[in-house]
Formats: C-alpha cells, sequence, structure tokens
C-alpha cells in the first residue's frame, strides 16, 4: 500500500520544511458525507424527531443528543471554508471528527492529497496519528487544548516537528525560531512557557505549532473569540497570508459573521446539528435564505 | 460588431422574508446585454432594483427568475443563476469584478496591498502586483502618501477611489460598477470618467449604475431602464389591464 511507504518516508520532514507541493486550485482535498455524531444511547427516531423543524437536538425518545445530522460538504484545496452557527449547533464537533478529537456515529469523510485517498474513519489509530501529524493542524478555542503548558513554547513546535521525524537539535531550534517570527511571536522568547503569554500570543503558538509540518488542511475553531479587536485582526490577517503562501486549505469554525465575511469565500450555516444553508459568504450574509440565517444575519452587530 | 460577454433573460428577484412572511419584490423581468469594450447603463428611480441586478449577476444574490448567461474566455456558455459556488469563485477570480458603494477590506492592510490583493490571488508576485496598483491609484489621483495607510479612516470620496482602483486594477472581462462616482467632486468624477473610457478601449465590458444622468450619456452604449415592480395587487392574483 503506497500509503504505508509514505508513512515511514522521512523526506516528508525535509519537504515540509523547505516547502511542500503546491496544490493546484479546483482539486477536491476532502469529501465529507452524512457525517452523524450522536452522544447518548441513540435510537430508531433520533434523526427523524430532532432537527431546525423540531427546534431541538434532543431525541425526544431516548434523550441522546444529535450533534450531526447527515452532514455533507466538500472542500478545495487551498480554498477557506467557513461553518458558522450558535453554540451547540454542531459546528465544532465537525472538525473534532475530522481531526479524530471525536469518532462519528456514522458517516464518511475521504481525504485527498498528493495521490493518494484516506478513507478518515476506516483508519487504525497509527494512520490517524499520522495524518493529524503530517497532514493536518487544528488550533483551538483554549489553548490549553492545543499546547502543553508544562514546556515552552518552543518546545511545543519541536514535539510536532519530533513526532515527524525531525531529530537534529540546531535544525529544529531553526525552525522553531522562523514559524515563530512567522507568527510574530518574539522567537526570543521560545523558551518560555506559553502560560507567561497573553490570549493572542498563545493563539499565534498554536498557529505556528499546527503550521510546523506545512499541512495542506488546517482547522481553526473559533481561533478570535474573547481576543481583543486589534489582536483578533492581526490573527485574521496572519491566516490569509499563510493561506496565500501554502495554500492551505482550512475550515474556519466561528460564530462571528465578521470573521467568516472577512476570511471565507463559501460558508455553511449550522443549526441542531444540521447544514441548514451553503453558499457563497456575501450572498449567505447579504440575501440569507434560511429563516434562521435571517435572524443570525439581522442580529448581527 | 463586438462580441457578447453576458445576457440576462427574464432576471427577476425578490424577497422572502421569514419573520414577517412577507415577499418584497425587487426587479422583474430584466432582459440586458453587455458586450466586450462596452459599458451598459442601469438607470431608473430609486428603489427599482438597479444595484439587485448587479448583485445578481455578481451571485451575491440569488436570482428568483430567469438567466445569466455569461460566454467565459475560454468559451462556453454558463448561466450564472445556477452555476456551482466553486464555479462562480473562479470567475470572480479571474473574469467577473464588482465596484460596490461600500469597501470592505481586511484591517490593518495598507491601501496599496488591499488594490494589489485581487492580483495576488491570481497568482501575480506582490512586486508586480503592487506595481500595478500604484499606477491604477495614481490614475485616480489617490496621493501617494496614502498608499501605505489602510483604507479604514480614508473619507468617502478616498475609499470609493480605492474600491474603484480594485476593480479596475484586475482589468477583468467584466466589471460591474455601483455607482462609483456617487461621492466624488467633479474633477475627481472627470478622471473617473477618463479611466473608465480607457478600459472600455482596452475591451472591458461594463454594466453601470450612475448617479448623474450626464454620465449615462457619456459613458454608456447601451442604455436598460427599469420600472418599478407591479403594484401589489398584481402579486394578488389580478391580472394587468
Amino acid at each position: 500500500m503506497t500509503m504505508q511507504t509514505e508513512m515511514t518516508d522521512e523526506a516528508v520532514v525535509a519537504s515540509g520544511a523547505a516547502g511542500t507541493p503546491v496544490p493546484e486550485t479546483g482539486q477536491k482535498i476532502l469529501a465529507v458525507r452524512d457525517l452523524t455524531k450522536i452522544f447518548g444511547p441513540g435510537c430508531g427516531e433520533c434523526l427523524a424527531s430532532t432537527g431546525p423543524l423540531a427546534d431541538t437536538n434532543v431525541c425526544p425518545r431516548c434523550g441522546s443528543i444529535i450533534a450531526l445530522a447527515e452532514v455533507g460538504f466538500n472542500l478545495y484545496a487551498g480554498e477557506i471554508l467557513g461553518i458558522i452557527g450558535e453554540s451547540g449547533s454542531g459546528k465544532s464537533t465537525v472538525v473534532k471528527t475530522l481531526y479524530f478529537d471525536l469518532s462519528p456515529t456514522g458517516g464518511e469523510a475521504v481525504f485527498h492529497h498528493s495521490d493518494m485517498s484516506f478513507n478518515l474513519f476506516t483508519l487504525n489509530a497509527a494512520q490517524r496519528r499520522w495524518l493529524r501529524n503530517h497532514r493536518m493542524g487544528m488550533v483551538y478555542q483554549n489553548p490549553h487544548l492545543g499546547l502543553n503548558f508544562s514546556v515552552s513554547a518552543g518546545g511545543n513546535i519541536a514535539e510536532r516537528l519530533l513526532v515527524c521525524e525531525l531529530y537534529h537539535y540546531g535544525k529544529i531550534r531553526t525552525l522553531v525560531r522562523e514559524l515563530l517570527s512567522r507568527t510574530e511571536v518574539p522567537p526570543g522568547r521560545m523558551d518560555e512557557r506559553p502560560g507567561g503569554f497573553s490570549g493572542g500570543m498563545q493563539q499565534r503558538v498554536q498557529i505556528a505549532k499546527a503550521l510546523a509540518t506545512r499541512p495542506p488542511l488546517l482547522f481553526l475553531d473559533e481561533i478570535t473569540t474573547g481576543l481583543d479587536l486589534s489582536v483578533q485582526a492581526r490573527i485574521l490577517d496572519l491566516i490569509l497570508e499563510i493561506q496565500r503562501e501554502f495554500m492551505t486549505a482550512m475550515i474556519v469554525v466561528t460564530h462571528d459573521l465578521g470573521v467568516i465575511r472577512l476570511l471565507a469565500e463559501r460558508t455553511i450555516v449550522m443549526k441542531h446539528g444540521r447544514i441548514i444553508e451553503a453558499g457563497l459568504t456575501d450572498q449567505i450574509i447579504e440575501d440569507p435564505q434560511h429563516p434562521y440565517t435571517q435572524r443570525l444575519v439581522a442580529s448581527a452587530l | 460588431m463586438s462580441s457578447m460577454i453576458l445576457k440576462t433573460e427574464g432576471l427577476a428577484k425578490e424577497f422572502f422574508l421569514h419573520e414577517q412572511g412577507k415577499t418584497i419584490p425587487s426587479c422583474t423581468n430584466v432582459d440586458l446585454e453587455a458586450h466586450e469594450g462596452e459599458l451598459t447603463a442601469v438607470t431608473g428611480q430609486t428603489g427599482v432594483g438597479k444595484s439587485t441586478v448587479l448583485k445578481c449577476i455578481y451571485r451575491s444574490y440569488l436570482p428568483s427568475m430567469g438567466r445569466i448567461l455569461y460566454y467565459p474566455a475560454h468559451g462556453g456558455r454558463i448561466d450564472l443563476a445556477v452555476a456551482s459556488d466553486n464555479l462562480v469563485l473562479e470567475l470572480r477570480r479571474r473574469e467577473i469584478a464588482f465596484v460596490t458603494q461600500f469597501l470592505h477590506c481586511l484591517p490593518r492592510r495598507s491601501t496599496i496591498d488591499v488594490v494589489a490583493e485581487p492580483l495576488v490571488a491570481r497568482g501575480i508576485p506582490r512586486t508586480d502586483a503592487r506595481e500595478q496598483a500604484a499606477v491604477t491609484l495614481a490614475a485616480l489621483d489617490v496621493p501617494e502618501r496614502l498608499w501605505s495607510i489602510p483604507p479604514a479612516t480614508f473619507s468617502g470620496g478616498e475609499k470609493q477611489r480605492v474600491n474603484l482602483a480594485r476593480g479596475i486594477v484586475q482589468r477583468p472581462r467584466l466589471l460591474l460598477l455601483d455607482e462609483p462616482t456617487a461621492s466624488l467632486d467633479n474633477e475627481t468624477t472627470e478622471r473617473v470618467v477618463q479611466l473608465i473610457g480607457s478600459i472600455k478601449a482596452e475591451g472591458v465590458a461594463m454594466i453601470a449604475i450612475f448617479h448623474q444622468p450626464d454620465l449615462v450619456r457619456r459613458l454608456a452604449d447601451r442604455v436598460i431602464r427599469l420600472f418599478p415592480p407591479a403594484p401589489a395587487a398584481m402579486t394578488m392574483g389580478e391580472t394587468w389591464p
């Protein structure tokens, strides 16, 4: 199997550092079909008795929570896709299942990269770990989920390089320094623990860590929520630069229409675990079709 | 004869507001054409849906009825009313640009980068893109001392010119202009008129809305006049006399 050979290929790290081949636009990188996640025992009526029409995501019969119900979408190389919705809509669950933080109850997600296809939910633990470390990146809303606070900022990034089999101390430090200056964290502070950093700086260390392997696919989960506006602008700017420079495809999860408008060209709107509307971002904002989206847009500041 | 770039057939747009349970008609039965190197002006009183037509063509609005036939550079024909999101995005990157009345851009980014941005998105190296942006900004009389500053603090007229520069710098096949001179003084308007004339000569097709009838007369090769939607009675099921 080709995947097996590449998994042990040390060149992956080298090419990651020097720049992976730039994928072409219009190439499908991720295809998600019928993605479903149910917390609880689940029953035959879970999907039919919940959703936007029923106005709940709790199954009235068995009490299970339907976090995702038959969610499907495509993501193309180099594009930023926004997922917007209120808390509890299931938007974070989408990226958590794709990044293997949660296992789905059903559905399929196929990740395409350099002539290979990975059926994400059928992979074994080692294969998942490999993909997570080499081909994907995640930035969490809460830096405590993405960073280890008991090691230095540089150590956090080095850890990701180490799992990619880059062992040379000098090379690691050079790369870490580059990544930190790229994300506007003073490299002089690389040996400090992230606990002493501001919230915005912690997010930028997380972004540097996620980018360490130049992954073609990046998940960003509410990464500017709770940051002040000037810091927010810098992070959004950084994300767009990264997208341009590395052609990274991203899924941006947020409840903030402003963030979606600036970052995403296409947007998915979710409610009660379902996609209720999808389209070009400016169309979603200027001509929303679904009652919920109309209310969401009308109540934005 | 110049070749046709776009044609709408029976284009209509109405908005359904769920909260109020109301349908708001905007434009109805719009037939227009845009040709290479020509400007089509959309006229009519306020509220007849002039901007709606442009937004439907750009797909910021989903048309309710009709076809929007676009003839792309590589041949063939695309109905923009039903084309996939990704195809529309590709056309926006390469062929169709829209100068709206408002400037939306990333905070903190300098004016010259805001203008160069669409070129960078096409893969043009940043230094080349900046050079072209500088030429366009200068042609629109935006003072050079402003180029390195984000446009957030600019006056209405300055923002409008930055917006215009960002559309024109792309030399798209089809340029949509929504009141590009609304907040400009006479002298600057004259600059814009000259620039529009010169990109027309380069072959850019334009569909534009102008505030001043005088500009329509000077710049338009075709004029489409829109009329207010039929009175509410008609939507109740009565027939038009």
